[in-house]
């Protein structure tokens, strides 16, 4: 918080170039920045697929569905389409949370805690696809 | 962080107002940020009326009349006055620009001026650079060579290679790019910033150079580099009419081509 400007105190002493050093490189960040580009990519066609098969499918009964989803075809699309959803979805949001928590401790715990829901929700996902066209 | 008010001794007030001289005909108003350290006032906008018909053309010109003939007190950087020492770097009509490259014909109505963005100010249009200074020092910007210089001192390039750092070594360090990026506002003092990620970029590009890979090791963080989400305020404000943001953009494709 800043200190009103009359306040002689000074909490911060380390040089510019420490704090700029900080903790030195993560030797991270590609791999992530890199697969949500990949994501986005995949994601344009898989989910110009899944608009199409839903306007298809408009009105059909639930028999057509499941017949539907037991193809080989489109049971792997939607597999591809909920894993690479979910796995955007995880990254981008955990970009958010870093770009504005800049307490450690709740940036931990939001980015596990949207990690764990992802994952969850993409199991969720999976299964019920699985059971129908299974 | 993201902070929605200014805090209380940050708020700026109205400030007093100077009329341009007695017959003036071609009057503009200058809206200037004024802080001064010592006094325990609250920052505030000063206005000065401006005769345009007795002024240069550019807003350095009406900043360097009205502390000469005006007001002595206006505190501001200033040096070349032709764009290459970017001392005078500062937010002029709601753009970081050089006040001396910055035409006042440019400017809709009032021209207002202020300090660097959401940087400490030292006093009035002075903003404090340590920390952007010493982020420019971590990724040291000098060659780094193992190879010996030939006998004649010189580090030959070819006239593609020396090609390669053009768009580059142009950058004079005003830090109007860095000032401008939201993502440097949020999270500074962990993100290098464009302008001296595109520093380092130029010496990745630098042929006579040998150190590319300690130099890609150094900013693949996802602080120091990737809080770059492309938002391209930086090439958008550049003076010099440079593209911090490809440089980043060729930092990134680099890290990705090296491993695999």
């Amino acid at each position: 918080m800043a200190q009103p400007h009359n306040n002689a105190h000074i909490d911060i002493m380390r040089s510019p170039l420490g704090r700029a050093r900080g903790l030195g490189s993560a030797r991270a960040g590609a791999s992530h920045w890199w697969a949500q580009r990949l994501t986005a990519i995949a994601l344009v066609p898989l989910t110009l697929w899944f608009i199409n098969a839903v306007i298809h499918l408009k009105g059909a009964e639930q028999t057509d569905i499941i017949a539907w989803l037991s193809s080989p075809l489109s049971l792997t699309l939607m597999l591809a389409l909920i894993v690479a959803t979910f796995h955007h979805l995880q990254l981008g949001l955990q970009v958010v949370i870093e770009d504005y928590v800049p307490d450690h401790a709740k940036k931990l715990i939001s980015i596990l805690a949207i990690k764990a829901a992802c994952v969850i929700l993409a199991l969720i996902c999976i299964v019920s696809v699985l059971k129908l066209g299974l | 962080m993201v902070a929605f008010n200014l805090p209380l001794n940050s708020r700026i007030g109205q400030g007093k107002t100077f009329p341009a001289a007695p017959g003036a005909k071609n009057v503009r108003e200058f809206k200037i940020y004024r802080w001064n350290p010592d006094d325990g006032a609250n920052p505030r906008t000063d206005t000065y009326q401006i005769d345009l018909d007795a002024c240069g053309p550019m807003v350095l010109d009406a900043l360097i009349k009205i502390k000469n003939e005006v007001d002595p007190t206006l505190t501001f950087r200033r040096s070349c006055r032709e764009g290459i020492c970017g001392s005078c770097a500062m937010n002029i009509d709601g753009g970081n620009t050089l006040a001396c490259l910055k035409p006042i014909e440019d400017c809709k109505g009032a021209v207002k001026i202020s300090p660097l963005p959401h940087m400490p100010v030292v006093k009035d249009l002075v903003p404090d650079l340590s920390q952007v200074y010493a982020q420019y020092r971590s990724i040291e910007p000098w060659l780094q060579a193992d190879s010996p210089a030939p006998p004649d001192g010189e580090r030959r390039q070819s006239k593609e290679e020396r090609a390669q750092i053009d768009g580059l070594w142009e950058c004079i360090l005003c830090f109007c790019c860095s000032t401008s990026c939201p993502s440097y506002w949020w999270n500074g003092d962990r993100y290098l910033g464009p302008a001296v990620l595109l520093q380092a970029y130029r010496w990745i590009a630098d042929t006579r150079d040998e150190a590319t890979g300690q130099r890609l090791d150094a900013l693949e963080d996802p602080f120091k580099l990737y809080r770059c989400h492309t938002i391209m305020n930086c090439t958008d404000s550049c003076p010099k009419g440079l593209n911090p943001a490809k440089a980043i953009a060729e930092i990134k494709k680099l890290i990705v081509e090296r491993a695999g």
